[in-house]
């Protein structure tokens, strides 16, 4: 909302300097966005007042020496004349009309003026110097609306209306301030100058002044004429029309269209200019018919039928339906309701009689239509927020008296008033208990009373801690000892009120178990030299059928119904395609990627409406497993390994017991370079996960180059159910003896199989098995493999001798063979 | 010459040779030649059975003591010779210590998480604990039972991504702020007092700019009972934003809208790059807007199975996403949701 505070001082004394009402306002809960100010001392183009005049052009001649150049003699003070050269199209007309019986009012600036050059893009600003031209001394001008920083008008001189001070410094005629307010939904009652002095009387201690419109009107009451039908009676509370005849359509006074420019609407001509400033002073939307053009004067106020049409002034036409309101004469729909006007009774060139409504909707009818035919309208804005149904019979005094000034037409006797629903009245009981409760803090009753009254509440005395608080038509937005107990805190001041530390009872504290694991789970991760990334839960199947392209068709997938774009229409299943796309950047960028992510995926449910998301956990690791250094230029590359590691690393510090892989088949990995993370959970073996490396398949479908990716995506939610706290293994003193022991068996066997056997045979005295060679190759023959196990044994109470350490290493061998057939390597 | 007279020839000769000495290898050798077993000393030695009888004992001492020079002065001459061999090996192995030391492979945590965390610590010093509620919520949650009917002004505030569902079957939504979460929470604690954080994912239909994202988190907090006010809302918040930014940070409350509080506050710290001057990142307001709070509005206190008569509370809403970008001076929102590792490892 947008309040030029030339406009605002009609009905308020503006007591405190622009930045200072503008914080104050900020503070009071209408938060200013922008305080612009236009010619004034402190704006970005002060007009200096010595300097920048309104002038009379007395008449108007052709420069001796140029063909597009005039000469103006311009009066800019009793008796202080001056020849201006310029250039100006809109001058060409009056050329060698002699003296102009008719003088043109302009802007009139002298030398050394600070102004924007007109001739140039953007705001550039010149001091005016006198130069000679074309023979002509010129020392002064005439200026465009854009010189003066008004707007972007460079195509002729600015012209002012002919009551124009001459002589009168232009910053005292045009300069203006314009506070910008972001005007939240509760605050209807400021969308308007009417409405925003109301606020700042109350803020500043000041009293509002309202417009008090004299109408002088003539012939039979309106009500004989006319006649108003509220059919759909909970729609509409209240209706008024007037009538002015014999209006003239023309522009509207200047100083109107100057307020409303400043205001941000555009100037078309005198009815619609009229309706919309009166829209914007007292925040009333109205609308206005050609009364010729309303069959037989009745208006019927209705919902539509099924089937109906209606072209709006915008010349689209919209399929109706028993959903929509209109406003509508014996024969048609005229217009839908306080939205927007139909073109068959549109105000035109040939309108002589103005049929003039102001009435009140229901607020979520209009929203819901102006959504539905998407037109949102400054009335519709204002209607969906609530207007006053009691400035009703203002807003019509005020409508008449305007078009009977400066439409010349002759105001009707009388208003018709409908009201289908009786005037709201609204008295809430407050209590100084109430106030205290909510806001901490103890006032007295009149306290209280003092606070609201400025705001137009009216407080009546209950009993000695109680008040009746009549609330005004005007603040439909308040209805709850709530709403006033805001009104008391914003009027005393929200930073006046004290801080203070809860006293109430501290509920029970629980630890987050889940969420505190997920945290050390990113530490874990960290730890493994991960970076951490989140990416979009938004995606596209596309990006999904990279990794599977059985996903392209899959309908598992939550599609949102308004995606901003294709490529973020379905929520996520998995982690890996956005991961991936990242790991692409990374790859490119800097020849390595070491990413993981921890957060939802979302799975629908056939027999819910809300969907599982579960966590996932999910890793991709390419390129070298440490940056290239000045010590090692070409470091080894990351592969299934690296992101194994990583997963182990994970499953060991958060104590999952009896984790098992086995090669996988997910269609995504590399045959072959693919495993399954298996657990027991509860008495079943369950897959909580697969990595690997990225199938080439995919890769080439991710366009990632031809490296090995590492990947993984775990189901941390089950890792975190079975995540347990490390139980202390006491440590012997005494030493422990190492055997090493190279198993050859074909390579089909696996290492998991061998070393569990390794366990198995050990006895208690097995303190670590750990793998320190695997070798397949001629030594060995063809199809078989040696895995070189380092076993340390250790008891707890005592040195083991070298007999028993034979003996278990022979049991080991022994048992070894017989689980597995892999034989010890001589 | 007497045997005497030829010791202390060996002396002299051992003394003066010994100086010259400068390796382990050399002085092994010179102790070999004159203090080893087949040294000179010892050879001499042999002829002091030649002596007169006599003359043994005070000739015996001469040895000892001579021996006692030799062996001290090679001691000395070792301790340096050591120290002269260290030294030597000192400026072999010498580094150019402003070459690069060896790079530790350490990743790190995204910063909303970084800050996530922070916010988590201080409310948890508060009392409140960490709650987490869905992000695919119905309407009714996300709007109805937070006092935003459907076609109420107010929905402007949110512009909403829905799900694709089977007309007529209940509206379903990405959650556009985590408020929702006001609602389960109440719901679990009812009438029991209830004092928790709720951070999380949220989603809005917006055109992705440099300063807005379709996806962001915050993080909601409420706490409800028979005793909270707004005085005690504006200490919790002073408390916040003193530990975030530290203590003495002049705040500023000023009243605004959420339809499921009231009173609300929008809560502003003073910028602290400029320190209330003025400048670009605060729009030259001198402040920047960190959180939209208030008291729980009576509907929503009743929605949630509080008796709004007896109970009353406040929640808030901050943007981790905004808190990191002004404390890191980031510039781009875009970068968060990016996965590029050169925006991740600008960060401890």
């Amino acid at each position: 909302m947008r309040i030029p505070l030339s406009w605002l001082r009609d009905y308020v004394d503006v007591t405190l300097p622009a930045d200072e009402l503008a914080e104050r306002l900020t503070r009071s809960g209408l938060e200013v966005d922008a305080v612009e100010k236009l010619g004034v001392a402190d704006s970005e183009l002060p007009w200096d007042p010595t300097l920048v005049l309104v002038c009379n052009i007395l008449e108007v001649t052709q420069h001796p020496n140029a063909d597009r150049l005039v000469l103006a003699e311009v009066e800019y003070g009793p008796g202080l004349v001056h020849t201006v050269v310029t250039g100006a199209p809109n001058l060409y007309q009056y050329k060698g009309l002699g003296r102009l019986n008719h003088p043109l009012k302009s802007v009139f600036a002298k030398e050394g003026a600070v102004l924007y050059d007109g001739h140039v893009e953007g705001k550039v600003k010149v001091k005016l110097k006198g130069k000679p031209v074309r023979g002509v001394m010129s020392d002064a001008m005439l200026c465009s609306e854009k010189e003066l920083g008004i707007s972007e008008e460079h195509e002729g001189i600015m012209i002012l209306p002919d009551d124009a001070p001459t002589g009168t410094p232009l910053v005292d005629y045009l300069g203006d301030v314009v506070i910008d307010i972001d005007v939240l939904p509760n605050m209807a009652r400021t969308l308007s100058m009417v409405g925003m002095a109301r606020e700042i009387a109350a803020l500043t201690g000041q009293t509002v002044r309202l417009p008090d419109p004299q109408v002088t009107p003539s012939g039979a009451d309106i009500n004989s004429i006319a006649k108003v039908t509220i059919e759909a009676t909970a729609l509409c509370p209240r209706f008024t029309a007037t009538m002015v005849k014999n209006v003239t359509i023309k522009p509207s006074p200047f100083w109107m269209q100057r307020r409303l420019t400043m205001a941000g609407m555009r100037p078309i001509n005198n009815i619609v200019d009229i309706s919309n400033y009166v829209m914007l002073e007292l925040g009333t939307p109205n609308h206005t018919f050609d009364a010729d053009c309303v069959a037989n004067n009745h208006i019927v106020v209705r919902t539509a039928k099924t089937g109906e049409q209606l072209t709006t002034l915008d010349g689209r036409t919209h399929q109706l339906n028993d959903g929509h309101l209109l406003v509508c004469d014996t024969a048609q729909a005229l217009s839908v309701a306080g939205v927007m006007g139909g073109e068959s009774s549109e105000v035109s060139e040939r309108t002589r009689n103005v049929l003039v409504e102001a009435a009140v909707w229901e607020p979520t009818i209009i929203r819901r239509m102006s959504t539905a035919f998407k037109l949102r309208s400054e009335a519709s804005k204002r209607f969906e927020r609530g207007v006053d149904p009691e400035m009703l019979d203002l807003s019509q005094r005020r409508l008449t008296q305007l078009l009977s000034d400066y439409a010349d037409g002759h105001v009707v006797t009388g208003m018709i008033d409908v009201r289908s629903q009786p005037k709201r009245e609204v008295v809430i009981a407050l209590s100084t208990h109430e106030v205290k409760r909510i806001l901490g803090l103890t006032f007295t009753r009149d306290q209280v009373a003092e606070l609201l009254a400025p705001l137009g509440f009216v407080c009546t005395p209950h009993d000695v801690d109680t008040l009746h608080v009549a609330v005004p038509s005007y603040r439909g937005d308040v209805s709850h000892t709530a709403d006033l107990c805001e009104e008391v805190a914003r009027m005393y001041g929200y930073d006046n009120l004290p801080s203070t530390i809860m006293a109430d009872e501290l509920p029970v504290q629980r630890t987050n178990l889940t969420r505190e694991r997920e945290h050390f789970t990113r530490d874990i991760l960290t730890g493994a030299g991960l970076n951490e990334a989140i990416t979009y839960s938004l995606t596209s199947r596309e990006a999904a059928a990279k990794l599977d392209p059985a996903e392209l068709e899959a309908d598992h997938y939550l599609r949102l119904a308004n995606p901003l774009s294709p490529e973020r229409e379905f929520m996520r299943r998995s982690i890996l395609p956005t991961l991936l796309e990242s790991a692409n950047v990374n790859i490119r960028e800097r020849g390595v990627t070491r990413l993981f992510e921890i957060g939802r995926v979302y799975h629908p449910r056939p027999d819910a409406i809300l969907p599982n998301e579960p966590l996932r956990a999910a890793v991709v690791l390419a390129g070298p497993r440490v940056p290239a250094s000045w010590q090692s230029s070409t470091p080894e590359s990351m592969d299934f390994f690296d992101v194994k590691g990583a997963i182990e690393c994970l499953v060991e510090r958060l104590r999952i017991a009896d984790v098992t892989y086995a090669p996988s088949t997910v269609p995504y990995l590399q045959p072959g370079r693919a495993a399954d993370v298996m657990v027991r959970h509860g008495k079943e073996l369950v897959t909580i996960g697969h990595f690997g490396e990225l199938h080439p398949d995919a890769r080439e479908r991710f366009g990632l180059p031809a490296v090995r990716i590492g990947v993984a995506e775990l189901d941390l939610h089950t890792m975190l159910e079975l995540a347990s706290v490390p139980r202390y293994q006491s440590i012997s003193r005494y030493p422990a003896t190492t055997q090493d022991l190279a198993m050859i068996a074909p390579v089909s066997v696996s290492a998991e199989q061998i070393e569990k056997s390794i366990r198995k045979y050990s006895g208690n005295a097995l303190s670590n098995v750990e793998i320190f060679d695997v070798y397949t190759g001629a030594q060995v023959g063809e199809g078989m493999r040696s895995i070189a196990y380092r076993i340390t044994l250790r008891a707890s109470d005592r040195t083991l001798s070298d007999d028993e350490v034979s003996k278990i290493r022979a049991k080991i061998i022994r048992g070894v063979e017989f689980d597995t057939g892999a034989k010890i390597r001589s | 010459m007497s045997i005497i007279d030829q010791l202390a020839h060996i002396e002299q000769d051992a003394l003066s040779t010994l100086p010259t000495i400068s390796s382990v290898e050399a002085l092994a050798e010179w102790k070999s030649s004159y203090l080893g077993k087949q040294g000179a000393i010892a050879k001499l030695s042999r002829e002091l059975g030649t002596l007169p009888a006599d003359q043994r004992p005070a000739a015996g001492q001469r040895f000892n003591a001579v021996r006692g020079t030799l062996e001290s002065a090679l001691s000395e001459r070792e301790t340096v010779i050591n120290s002269a061999a260290q030294n030597d090996a000192f400026t072999r192995e010498a580094v150019d210590v402003t070459l690069p030391g060896r790079p530790t492979v350490v990743g790190r945590l995204h910063p909303s998480t970084r800050v996530l965390r922070m916010i988590d610590g201080i409310f948890a010093e508060m009392g409140f604990q960490v709650w987490e509620s869905p992000e695919v919520e119905t309407d009714t949650l996300n709007f109805e039972l937070l006092n935003i009917p459907a076609d109420h002004p107010a929905r402007d505030m949110w512009d909403t991504f829905y799900i694709d569902t089977p007309a007529g079957a209940e509206k379903v939504l990405l959650r556009t702020h985590t408020s929702p979460g006001q609602i389960h929470a109440m719901r679990a604690h009812a009438p029991n007092p209830v004092r928790v954080i709720l951070p999380g994912k949220c989603y809005r239909y917006e055109q992705v700019t440099t300063r807005h994202e379709m996806m962001f988190h915050q993080v909601e907090g409420i706490a409800v009972g028979q005793n909270i006010t707004f005085s005690d809302l504006k200490g919790t918040l002073i408390g916040f934003a003193e530990r975030l930014y530290g203590s003495g940070t002049k705040t500023r409350f000023r009243p605004s809208y959420f339809p499921f509080t009231e009173p609300s506050v929008e809560l502003d710290v003073e910028c602290f790059l400029c320190k209330g001057d003025g400048c670009r990142v605060c729009k030259h307001t001198g402040w920047l807007e960190i959180s939209g709070a208030g008291m729980v509005h009576p509907d929503v206190l009743r929605n949630g199975g509080y008796d709004p008569a007896i109970h009353s509370g406040f929640a808030f809403g901050m943007g981790p996403e905004r808190i990191t970008m002004l404390r890191h001076g980031i510039d781009d929102i875009r970068w968060f949701f990016s996965g590029d590792e050169r925006f991740l490892e600008q960060f401890v």
